[in-house]
Protein backbone atom coordinates (compact mmCIF):
# COMPACT_ATOMS: atom_id res chain seq x y z
CA UNK A 1 0.00 0.00 0.00
CA UNK A 2 0.77 3.45 -1.08
CA UNK A 3 -1.18 6.21 0.15
CA UNK A 4 -4.13 4.04 0.19
CA UNK A 5 -3.46 2.84 -3.39
CA UNK A 6 -2.93 -1.07 -3.40
CA UNK A 7 0.44 -1.66 -5.15
CA UNK A 8 0.97 -5.37 -5.74
CA UNK A 9 -1.72 -8.09 -3.81
CA UNK A 10 -0.93 -11.87 -3.22
CA UNK A 11 2.74 -11.86 -3.82
CA UNK A 12 4.73 -14.92 -2.37
CA UNK A 13 8.17 -16.12 -2.57
CA UNK A 14 10.72 -17.79 -0.48
CA UNK A 15 14.56 -16.87 -0.75
CA UNK A 16 16.95 -19.80 -0.12
CA UNK A 17 20.61 -19.88 0.62
CA UNK A 18 22.60 -18.90 -2.60
CA UNK A 19 19.21 -17.66 -4.12
CA UNK A 20 19.17 -14.44 -6.13
CA UNK A 21 15.57 -13.08 -7.10
CA UNK A 22 14.87 -10.03 -9.35
CA UNK A 23 12.21 -8.01 -8.92
CA UNK A 24 11.38 -6.20 -12.15
CA UNK A 25 8.49 -3.62 -13.09
CA UNK A 26 7.59 -0.04 -14.23
CA UNK A 27 8.43 3.13 -11.83
CA UNK A 28 6.08 2.98 -9.62
CA UNK A 29 4.87 -0.81 -9.32
CA UNK A 30 6.07 -1.12 -5.91
CA UNK A 31 9.51 -2.59 -5.86
CA UNK A 32 10.88 -0.43 -3.23
CA UNK A 33 8.08 -0.36 -1.22
CA UNK A 34 8.19 -4.28 -1.55
CA UNK A 35 11.66 -4.30 -0.50
CA UNK A 36 11.05 -1.48 2.18
CA UNK A 37 8.37 -3.91 3.61
CA UNK A 38 10.15 -7.03 3.85
CA UNK A 39 13.29 -4.70 6.07
CA UNK A 40 10.54 -3.48 8.58
CA UNK A 41 10.20 0.15 7.06
CA UNK A 42 7.26 0.68 5.57
CA UNK A 43 3.81 -1.04 6.80
CA UNK A 44 2.57 -4.33 5.30
CA UNK A 45 -1.16 -4.15 5.19
CA UNK A 46 -2.14 -8.19 4.88
CA UNK A 47 0.60 -10.72 4.76
CA UNK A 48 3.64 -11.55 6.84
CA UNK A 49 7.22 -12.01 6.11
CA UNK A 50 9.18 -15.18 7.91
CA UNK A 51 12.72 -15.75 8.87
CA UNK A 52 14.16 -19.06 9.00
CA UNK A 53 10.52 -19.87 9.00
CA UNK A 54 9.45 -17.67 11.88
CA UNK A 55 7.95 -14.28 11.70
CA UNK A 56 10.27 -11.60 11.65
CA UNK A 57 8.86 -9.56 14.14
CA UNK A 58 9.22 -12.44 16.64
CA UNK A 59 13.38 -12.74 15.57
CA UNK A 60 13.26 -8.90 14.26
CA UNK A 61 17.43 -8.71 16.37
CA UNK A 62 18.07 -12.09 14.62
CA UNK A 63 16.62 -10.93 10.95
CA UNK A 64 18.43 -7.45 11.44
CA UNK A 65 22.06 -8.36 12.22
CA UNK A 66 21.85 -10.79 9.20
CA UNK A 67 20.19 -7.83 6.83
CA UNK A 68 22.03 -5.64 4.65
CA UNK A 69 19.54 -3.01 2.98
CA UNK A 70 20.24 -0.71 0.52
CA UNK A 71 17.82 2.42 -0.51
CA UNK A 72 17.54 4.73 -3.54
CA UNK A 73 19.93 7.01 -2.30
CA UNK A 74 23.32 5.33 -0.70
CA UNK A 75 23.15 5.84 2.79
CA UNK A 76 26.60 7.60 2.70
CA UNK A 77 27.65 10.92 4.06
CA UNK A 78 29.06 13.02 1.57
CA UNK A 79 30.99 15.17 3.82
CA UNK A 80 32.49 11.96 4.86
CA UNK A 81 35.35 9.79 3.21
CA UNK A 82 34.86 6.23 2.04
CA UNK A 83 36.71 5.05 4.48
CA UNK A 84 34.57 6.83 7.17
CA UNK A 85 31.44 6.01 6.14
CA UNK A 86 32.71 2.23 6.19
CA UNK A 87 33.72 2.34 9.57
CA UNK A 88 30.56 4.44 10.76
CA UNK A 89 28.16 1.15 9.02
CA UNK A 90 30.39 -1.95 10.10
CA UNK A 91 29.87 -0.58 13.66
CA UNK A 92 26.62 -0.38 13.09
CA UNK A 93 26.44 -4.00 12.64
CA UNK A 94 27.42 -6.95 14.66
CA UNK A 95 29.43 -8.60 12.09
CA UNK A 96 33.09 -9.40 12.74
CA UNK A 97 34.81 -7.57 9.49
CA UNK A 98 35.28 -10.00 6.92
CA UNK A 99 38.07 -8.43 5.21
CA UNK A 100 40.12 -4.88 5.65
CA UNK A 101 38.74 -1.98 4.37
CA UNK A 102 41.48 -1.55 1.81
CA UNK A 103 40.95 -5.16 -0.07
CA UNK A 104 36.74 -3.80 -0.56
CA UNK A 105 37.45 -0.71 -2.01
CA UNK A 106 40.14 -2.08 -4.37
CA UNK A 107 37.25 -4.70 -4.87
CA UNK A 108 34.59 -1.97 -5.33
CA UNK A 109 37.15 -0.05 -7.84
CA UNK A 110 38.14 2.85 -5.19
CA UNK A 111 41.37 2.10 -5.09
CA UNK A 112 43.48 5.58 -4.29
CA UNK A 113 40.13 7.10 -3.28
CA UNK A 114 39.74 5.86 -0.03
CA UNK A 115 40.55 8.93 1.75
CA UNK A 116 38.85 11.48 -0.68
CA UNK A 117 35.46 12.88 0.52
CA UNK A 118 32.06 11.98 -1.03
CA UNK A 119 31.57 15.60 -2.12
CA UNK A 120 34.34 15.20 -4.62
CA UNK A 121 33.70 12.02 -5.88
CA UNK A 122 30.73 11.03 -9.23
CA UNK A 123 28.03 9.61 -8.45
CA UNK A 124 28.92 6.18 -9.82
CA UNK A 125 31.61 6.18 -6.68
CA UNK A 126 29.47 7.26 -3.99
CA UNK A 127 27.77 3.95 -5.44
CA UNK A 128 30.76 2.00 -4.97
CA UNK A 129 31.37 3.69 -1.56
CA UNK A 130 28.48 2.20 -0.40
CA UNK A 131 28.64 -1.63 -2.00
CA UNK A 132 31.73 -1.51 -0.28
CA UNK A 133 29.90 -2.33 2.51
CA UNK A 134 28.44 -5.53 1.33
CA UNK A 135 32.33 -6.60 0.95
CA UNK A 136 32.72 -6.01 4.47
CA UNK A 137 30.17 -6.76 6.48
CA UNK A 138 28.35 -9.90 4.53
CA UNK A 139 25.15 -10.13 5.99
CA UNK A 140 23.34 -13.50 4.68
CA UNK A 141 20.66 -11.33 3.58
CA UNK A 142 21.37 -8.37 1.16
CA UNK A 143 17.98 -6.46 -0.55
CA UNK A 144 19.40 -4.26 -2.93
CA UNK A 145 17.07 -1.28 -4.05
CA UNK A 146 18.12 -0.39 -7.76
CA UNK A 147 22.28 -0.66 -6.80
CA UNK A 148 22.79 -0.37 -10.30
CA UNK A 149 21.91 3.75 -10.40
CA UNK A 150 25.20 5.71 -11.40
CA UNK A 151 26.90 2.44 -12.05
CA UNK A 152 29.48 2.71 -15.53
CA UNK A 153 29.88 -0.99 -17.73
CA UNK A 154 32.51 -1.96 -15.50
CA UNK A 155 30.73 -1.05 -11.90
CA UNK A 156 27.55 -2.96 -13.33
CA UNK A 157 30.35 -5.83 -14.11
CA UNK A 158 31.35 -6.03 -10.66
CA UNK A 159 28.21 -5.49 -8.85
CA UNK A 160 27.21 -9.47 -10.79
CA UNK A 161 30.29 -10.69 -9.64
CA UNK A 162 29.70 -9.50 -6.16
CA UNK A 163 26.39 -10.72 -6.25
CA UNK A 164 27.67 -14.32 -7.78
CA UNK A 165 30.00 -14.49 -5.07
CA UNK A 166 27.50 -14.08 -2.87
CA UNK A 167 25.34 -16.54 -3.76
CA UNK A 168 27.67 -18.60 -4.07
CA UNK A 169 28.39 -19.12 -0.33
CA UNK A 170 25.22 -19.35 0.73
CA UNK A 171 24.20 -15.90 0.50
CA UNK A 172 20.54 -14.84 -0.17
CA UNK A 173 19.90 -11.60 -2.73
CA UNK A 174 16.81 -9.75 -3.23
CA UNK A 175 17.37 -7.15 -5.73
CA UNK A 176 15.02 -4.63 -7.57
CA UNK A 177 16.60 -3.24 -11.51
CA UNK A 178 15.30 -2.59 -14.66
CA UNK A 179 18.19 -3.46 -16.01
CA UNK A 180 19.04 -6.48 -17.08
CA UNK A 181 21.88 -8.16 -14.82
CA UNK A 182 24.15 -11.20 -16.25
CA UNK A 183 23.69 -13.96 -13.29
CA UNK A 184 23.09 -16.90 -15.65
CA UNK A 185 25.19 -19.37 -13.96
CA UNK A 186 23.26 -18.39 -10.29
CA UNK A 187 19.70 -19.31 -11.24
CA UNK A 188 18.13 -15.86 -10.31
CA UNK A 189 14.24 -16.00 -10.41
CA UNK A 190 12.69 -13.15 -11.56
CA UNK A 191 9.37 -11.74 -10.32
CA UNK A 192 7.51 -8.97 -12.67
CA UNK A 193 5.24 -6.71 -10.40
CA UNK A 194 2.71 -4.48 -11.85
CA UNK A 195 1.01 -6.42 -14.54
CA UNK B 1 30.53 -3.68 24.37
CA UNK B 2 29.24 -3.43 20.52
CA UNK B 3 26.57 -0.93 21.37
CA UNK B 4 29.23 0.94 23.20
CA UNK B 5 30.91 0.89 19.94
CA UNK B 6 28.07 2.07 17.95
CA UNK B 7 27.42 4.80 20.11
CA UNK B 8 30.84 6.03 20.24
CA UNK B 9 31.06 5.51 16.19
CA UNK B 10 27.34 7.39 15.74
CA UNK B 11 28.74 10.50 18.49
CA UNK B 12 32.34 10.94 16.30
CA UNK B 13 30.38 10.24 13.09
CA UNK B 14 27.93 13.35 13.82
CA UNK B 15 30.72 15.57 15.44
CA UNK B 16 33.35 14.82 12.67
CA UNK B 17 30.69 15.89 10.47
CA UNK B 18 29.27 19.26 12.13
CA UNK B 19 33.31 20.29 12.33
CA UNK B 20 33.56 20.00 8.58
CA UNK B 21 30.77 22.27 8.28
CA UNK B 22 32.27 24.90 10.27
CA UNK B 23 29.82 27.48 9.06
CA UNK B 24 26.32 25.87 10.33
CA UNK B 25 28.27 25.52 13.85
CA UNK B 26 28.40 29.09 14.05
CA UNK B 27 25.28 30.11 12.97
CA UNK B 28 23.24 29.20 16.18
CA UNK B 29 26.21 31.41 18.20
CA UNK B 30 25.71 34.16 15.86
CA UNK B 31 22.32 34.20 16.48
CA UNK B 32 22.16 33.78 20.39
CA UNK B 33 24.32 36.90 20.25
CA UNK B 34 22.33 38.67 18.12
CA UNK B 35 18.95 37.66 19.70
CA UNK B 36 20.46 39.07 22.64
CA UNK B 37 21.08 42.46 22.07
CA UNK B 38 18.12 43.60 20.26
CA UNK B 39 17.00 43.92 23.81
CA UNK B 40 19.13 46.30 25.01
CA UNK B 41 18.70 48.07 21.53
CA UNK B 42 15.34 48.16 21.54
CA UNK B 43 14.57 48.62 25.39
CA UNK B 44 17.02 51.68 26.08
CA UNK B 45 20.67 50.72 28.68
CA UNK B 46 19.64 51.73 31.33
CA UNK B 47 21.69 49.02 34.00
CA UNK B 48 18.73 48.58 36.15
CA UNK B 49 16.26 47.35 33.59
CA UNK B 50 19.08 45.24 31.76
CA UNK B 51 19.40 43.73 34.71
CA UNK B 52 16.26 43.27 35.61
CA UNK B 53 14.99 41.25 32.27
CA UNK B 54 18.89 39.65 31.89
CA UNK B 55 17.88 36.57 33.29
CA UNK B 56 14.79 36.32 31.10
CA UNK B 57 16.78 37.37 27.65
CA UNK B 58 19.41 35.56 27.99
CA UNK B 59 16.92 32.51 28.52
CA UNK B 60 14.81 33.28 25.88
CA UNK B 61 17.83 33.59 23.12
CA UNK B 62 19.43 30.52 24.44
CA UNK B 63 16.40 28.58 23.82
CA UNK B 64 15.38 30.45 20.32
CA UNK B 65 19.00 29.58 19.35
CA UNK B 66 18.66 26.06 20.23
CA UNK B 67 15.79 26.02 18.11
CA UNK B 68 17.36 27.26 14.79
CA UNK B 69 19.20 24.16 14.02
CA UNK B 70 17.53 21.45 15.60
CA UNK B 71 15.97 20.58 12.15
CA UNK B 72 19.34 19.87 11.34
CA UNK B 73 19.19 16.82 13.43
CA UNK B 74 17.86 14.53 11.75
CA UNK B 75 17.11 15.95 8.21
CA UNK B 76 20.04 15.20 6.67
CA UNK B 77 20.71 11.65 7.33
CA UNK B 78 16.91 11.15 6.41
CA UNK B 79 17.94 12.65 3.21
CA UNK B 80 20.66 10.72 2.07
CA UNK B 81 19.43 7.30 3.63
CA UNK B 82 21.70 7.19 6.91
CA UNK B 83 18.85 7.52 9.02
CA UNK B 84 17.05 4.16 7.53
CA UNK B 85 20.25 2.36 8.18
CA UNK B 86 20.15 3.48 11.33
CA UNK B 87 16.71 1.88 11.88
CA UNK B 88 18.02 -1.21 10.50
CA UNK B 89 20.35 -1.86 12.68
CA UNK B 90 20.67 -4.50 15.42
CA UNK B 91 21.62 -1.94 18.36
CA UNK B 92 18.39 -0.41 19.46
CA UNK B 93 17.88 2.76 17.55
CA UNK B 94 16.78 4.40 20.89
CA UNK B 95 20.57 3.99 21.77
CA UNK B 96 22.01 5.46 18.52
CA UNK B 97 19.61 8.28 18.27
CA UNK B 98 20.47 9.43 21.69
CA UNK B 99 24.58 9.34 20.27
CA UNK B 100 22.83 11.77 17.49
CA UNK B 101 21.45 13.93 20.81
CA UNK B 102 24.50 14.26 22.69
CA UNK B 103 26.30 15.44 19.06
CA UNK B 104 24.06 17.59 18.43
CA UNK B 105 24.00 19.26 21.92
CA UNK B 106 27.57 19.12 22.16
CA UNK B 107 27.92 20.99 18.84
CA UNK B 108 25.16 23.33 19.23
CA UNK B 109 24.38 23.95 23.22
CA UNK B 110 27.86 23.92 24.82
CA UNK B 111 28.98 26.68 22.73
CA UNK B 112 25.89 28.31 23.99
CA UNK B 113 26.66 27.89 27.42
CA UNK B 114 30.74 28.64 26.64
CA UNK B 115 29.35 32.20 25.06
CA UNK B 116 26.76 33.24 28.22
CA UNK B 117 29.20 34.73 30.39
CA UNK B 118 29.87 36.62 28.06
CA UNK B 119 26.15 37.79 26.75
CA UNK B 120 25.50 37.66 31.11
CA UNK B 121 28.49 40.48 30.94
CA UNK B 122 26.88 42.99 28.02
CA UNK B 123 23.50 42.48 29.95
CA UNK B 124 24.58 43.67 33.00
CA UNK B 125 23.50 40.42 34.92
CA UNK B 126 24.87 40.44 38.58
CA UNK B 127 28.19 38.52 38.81
CA UNK B 128 26.70 36.16 41.60
CA UNK B 129 23.79 34.99 38.89
CA UNK B 130 26.36 33.60 36.60
CA UNK B 131 27.47 30.28 38.32
CA UNK B 132 23.43 29.70 38.41
CA UNK B 133 22.93 30.94 34.69
CA UNK B 134 25.74 28.54 33.73
CA UNK B 135 23.95 25.75 35.97
CA UNK B 136 20.90 26.47 34.23
CA UNK B 137 22.00 26.19 30.40
CA UNK B 138 24.02 22.94 31.36
CA UNK B 139 21.13 21.61 32.47
CA UNK B 140 18.40 23.61 30.28
CA UNK B 141 19.76 23.18 26.80
CA UNK B 142 20.52 19.34 26.59
CA UNK B 143 16.53 19.32 27.93
CA UNK B 144 15.79 21.12 24.90
CA UNK B 145 17.49 19.20 22.46
CA UNK B 146 16.25 15.93 23.74
CA UNK B 147 12.48 17.39 23.49
CA UNK B 148 13.43 18.98 20.32
CA UNK B 149 15.03 15.65 18.89
CA UNK B 150 10.91 13.78 19.57
CA UNK B 151 9.75 16.86 17.20
CA UNK B 152 12.28 16.65 15.01
CA UNK B 153 11.75 13.01 14.55
CA UNK B 154 7.65 13.45 14.00
CA UNK B 155 8.68 16.13 11.18
CA UNK B 156 11.41 14.96 9.70
CA UNK B 157 9.30 13.37 6.42
CA UNK B 158 7.66 16.58 5.89
CA UNK B 159 8.86 19.08 3.39
CA UNK B 160 7.89 21.99 5.04
CA UNK B 161 8.94 20.76 8.54
CA UNK B 162 10.87 23.55 10.12
CA UNK B 163 8.05 26.14 10.76
CA UNK B 164 5.97 23.18 11.90
CA UNK B 165 8.81 22.36 14.29
CA UNK B 166 9.14 25.55 16.16
CA UNK B 167 5.26 25.94 16.77
CA UNK B 168 5.24 22.23 18.16
CA UNK B 169 8.35 23.00 20.30
CA UNK B 170 7.99 25.89 21.75
CA UNK B 171 4.73 25.33 23.78
CA UNK B 172 7.02 22.49 25.55
CA UNK B 173 10.12 23.96 26.20
CA UNK B 174 7.70 26.64 28.06
CA UNK B 175 8.29 24.66 31.88
CA UNK B 176 12.10 24.82 31.13
CA UNK B 177 12.06 28.73 30.52
CA UNK B 178 10.16 28.80 33.84
CA UNK B 179 12.00 27.25 35.45
CA UNK B 180 15.61 28.23 34.49
CA UNK B 181 15.19 31.66 34.24
CA UNK B 182 12.98 31.92 37.16
CA UNK B 183 16.09 30.32 39.15
CA UNK B 184 18.53 33.12 37.50
CA UNK B 185 16.32 35.90 38.47
CA UNK B 186 16.25 34.07 42.36
CA UNK B 187 20.48 34.05 42.05
CA UNK B 188 20.54 37.75 41.06
CA UNK B 189 17.96 39.14 44.06
CA UNK B 190 19.66 36.91 46.27
CA UNK B 191 17.66 34.12 47.21
CA UNK B 192 18.34 30.62 47.24
CA UNK B 193 17.85 28.41 43.91
CA UNK B 194 18.18 24.91 44.76
CA UNK B 195 14.46 23.89 44.40
CA UNK B 196 14.30 25.21 40.04
CA UNK B 197 17.93 23.34 39.70
CA UNK B 198 16.59 20.34 40.92
CA UNK B 199 13.35 20.24 39.69
CA UNK B 200 15.44 21.13 36.26
CA UNK B 201 17.82 18.18 36.87
CA UNK B 202 14.90 15.95 37.07
CA UNK B 203 13.54 16.62 34.11
CA UNK B 204 16.46 16.14 32.24
CA UNK B 205 17.24 12.99 34.31
CA UNK B 206 13.41 11.89 32.94
CA UNK B 207 14.16 13.14 29.43
CA UNK B 208 17.36 11.23 29.24
CA UNK B 209 15.55 7.90 30.21
CA UNK B 210 12.08 8.56 28.35
CA UNK B 211 12.83 10.32 25.09
CA UNK B 212 15.33 7.92 23.10
CA UNK B 213 12.64 5.59 23.09
CA UNK B 214 10.44 8.66 21.85
CA UNK B 215 12.65 9.59 19.29
CA UNK B 216 12.98 6.12 18.05
CA UNK B 217 9.46 5.56 17.57
CA UNK B 218 8.82 9.07 16.10
CA UNK B 219 11.47 7.95 13.55
CA UNK B 220 9.76 4.42 12.73
CA UNK B 221 6.45 6.61 12.04
CA UNK B 222 8.37 9.29 10.11
CA UNK B 223 9.74 6.38 7.91
CA UNK B 224 7.08 4.52 7.26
Amino acid sequence: MRDDRVLFEAIGFTLTPGGIIQLEGPNGSGKTTLLRAICGLAPIERGHVAWRGTPRDEVLDEFLAALTYMGHVPGVKRDLTPRENLATNRALTTMEPAMPADTAFDRVGLDGLADTPLRRLSAGQVRRAALARLLVAPTPLWLLDEPLTALDADGKRMLERLLADHAAVGGMILISTHHPLDLADTGAQRIRLGD
Amino acid sequence: MRLGQAFCAMLGRDIRLAIRQRGELAQPLVFFAAVATLFPLALGPEPALLERIAPGIIWVAALLAALLPMDRMFRPDYEDGTLEQMLLSPHPASVLALAKVVAHWLTTGVPVILLAPLIALFLQLPMEALPVLLATLALGTPLLSLIGAIGVALTVSLRAGGPLLALLLLPLYVPVLIFAAGAVERAAAGFPVAGPIYLLAAMLVLALTLAPMAIAASLRISLS
